[in-house]
């Protein structure tokens, strides 16, 4: 545990818990009886970390992250957004949210796309074309305002969709698998992207995958799950200094940390069989 | 660039086919008439004599094409529909003259262009009123759990009712509280045109997947955001593809509304014709009503086109 204490007491000395998990339960009632998705889970997230939740299908990662932005509701334990609960955080409008498909409306310029949380929230509409401006420049989409979504490409649509979850006054970013759809060229470069962004932005990140790589290199904080329940089996901070290239990915550090994320998805596995 | 119309040639090919076979279906369908009048006069009838005589018959079993076209001819711009001294005074060969003749076919109860006007102007407000009732149904459905139990079943049900059955019965029921012309006719096209945009704007309003809708709540968008930015648009191809149906099914209950009041329209041009043996009468107004629903449909095609382009959905 060596390398993580001096990063947590860094953390903790610098800033506040964003999100705060404890003894959070959410069971699914099914036809074959109740699912386990969330069990006995404890979690803080303070601000400005970028969190990665790791594990297999069926860990409650996703879940754990539906149910910070309050699209599913836990059945026992405390959870809070902010300070407030996730339905209270969620009228706030606390959080921008990145789902798996980029989910543009096709009807929509990529510019109108990224404007409709800002209608919704009723921005006025010079401000509204000064975020738009702003964050597409910030996703290196400027230039492409008026095409459709079918004109771009898998990872364009994906940037259009995170600068849409950008242009609203949100501080905490919630991404589920955002990149799972890409290949992974094109991922690499979205990943050192994010990574430039969050720098810039100063949000906190919770960022759901599948990819180990992706995880480590990312992340200031690694939490491993593993399913049936869905539980944290090792919560993991990053050692990694905050400018990463991508070559870091060849460095003894991260492939000690990957190795250590490895073990703690093996355990998990382990647990079940 | 692309060709403005790159399936003409299989177009025309089908068109030729058709043609083909109705001019070969003429032969035998009058023939019968033709050898009993030749029989009747005791002379021999030569087959090639016989061709001739089943492409000209005044009342055939089944008109030639021509004839038809002719009849149309009679029936819009000819001498039938605008009256003898018309007739005479105007040939539809110069430009002022067609035009003095459509503009007295349009007043002439005997031009189909005057009787097409009735059913058309029918039709369209039985459209609107068909559209407007189905697309406010669509949203009682999708926003109302009873709504959608119990509307949905009637809806159904109405659509069983042969409409040649209930149609008199609108018209009786609607003329005994002092309602009539019009209004009796767009409402049995109503009633046949509401319910494709109902089963489509449904279908177009649930288009939205669990994901969009998770989307608009992340935003905590109101009830008449998710309305109006996401379900709305999502449903524009259902709706069209509905109001294509509609439009279509809105002409058929317009001509069968037609039927019984006989006061104009091209219903009652296919019920006198049936009435007279006036075959080729019959088929006149049948194109007539076949090219109006062909223009209603290619009309509605064409805002759909714009309507879906400018929304990025039709390339």
């Amino acid at each position: 545990m060596a390398m993580t204490d001096a990063t947590t007491a860094r953390a903790e000395g610098a800033s506040a818990a964003v999100i705060e998990a404890k003894g959070l339960n959410l069971t699914f009632e099914t036809n074959d009886g109740p699912v386990h998705a969330l069990k006995d889970v404890d979690l803080t997230i303070r601000k400005g970390e970028f969190v990665s939740f790791i594990g297999p299908s069926g860990c409650g990662k996703t879940t754990f992250l539906r149910t910070i932005a309050d699209l599913e509701s836990p059945t026992g334990g405390t959870l809070s957004v902010n300070g407030m609960t996730p339905e209270e955080a969620r009228k706030a409008r606390a959080y921008g949210y990145v789902f798996q498909a980029a989910g543009l409306y096709p009807w929509r310029t990529i510019e109108a796309n990224v404007r409709l949380p800002l209608e919704i929230m009723g921005y006025s509409r010079q401000d509204q074309s000064a975020r738009v401006r702003e964050v597409l420049e910030l996703v290196e989409l400027s230039g492409f305002e008026k095409k459709f979504p079918w004109q771009l490409s898998g990872g364009m649509q994906q940037r259009a969709s995170i600068a849409r979850a950008l242009a609203f006054d949100a501080d905490i970013l919630l991404m589920d698998e955002p990149f799972g759809a890409l290949d992974e060229i094109v991922r690499d470069r979205l990943n050192e992207e994010l990574l430039k962004l969050w720098a810039r932005t100063h949000k906190t990140i919770g960022f759901v995958t599948h990819s180990i790589p992706e995880a480590v290199y990312l992340s200031t904080k690694i939490v491993v799950m593993s399913p049936r329940p869905g539980r944290i089996t090792d919560v993991i901070e990053s050692t990694l200094p905050a400018e990463r290239p991508l070559d870091i990915r060849d460095s003894p550090e991260f492939i000690a940390i990957a190795h250590r994320v490895r073990e703690g998805l093996r355990a998990g596995y382990e647990d079940n069989v | 660039m692309r060709k403005r119309f790159p399936a003409l040639g299989p177009v025309l090919v089908v068109v030729a086919v058709i043609l083909a076979i109705w001019y070969v279906a003429v032969i035998p369908m009058n023939a019968k008439w033709e050898y009993d009048q030749a029989a009747r006069a005791g002379q021999e009838l030569p087959f090639g004599e016989m061709v001739a005589r089943t492409m000209a018959q005044d009342r055939p079993v089944l008109p030639a094409p021509h004839q038809v076209v002719i009849g149309v001819y009679e029936q819009t711009v000819g001498c039938d529909a605008v009256g003898r001294r018309m007739c005479r005074e105007t040939t539809p060969l110069t430009l002022q003259g067609f035009g003095e003749r459509i503009a007295a076919s349009f007043t002439s109860n005997r031009s189909l262009i005057y009787h097409a006007g009735i059913t058309l102007s029918a039709t369209l407000l039985g459209f609107l009123i068909g559209t407007g009732g189905g697309i406010l149904l669509a949203i009682g459905i999708v926003y109302n759990r009873a709504a959608d139990a119990s509307v949905m079943p009637w809806a159904i049900a109405s659509q069983t009712i042969p409409i040649i059955a209930l149609a008199p019965m609108i018209i009786v029921v609607l003329n005994s509280i002092g309602i009539s012309g019009l209004i009796p006719k767009a409402i049995i096209a109503a009633y046949l045109s509401f319910f494709p945009v109902v089963v489509g704007m449904v279908k177009g309003l649930r288009a939205p997947d669990a994901m969009q809708l998770d989307l608009m709540k992340t935003y905590s968008a109101p009830g008449r955001d998710i309305f109006a930015k996401l379900r709305l648009p999502m449903s524009m191809p259902y709706l069209f593809a509905s109001l294509k149906i509609g439009i279509a099914a809105a002409l058929v209950g317009t001509i069968v509304g037609e039927l019984p009041v006989q006061q104009g329209g091209l219903g009652v041009r296919l019920l006198s014709g049936s009435y007279y043996g006036q075959t080729i009468q019959i088929w006149a107004a049948l194109l007539v009503a076949a090219i109006l629903a062909a223009g209603l449909v290619g009309i509605v095609g064409l805002i759909e086109r714009r309507v879906l382009k400018r929304m990025g959905m039709a390339a």
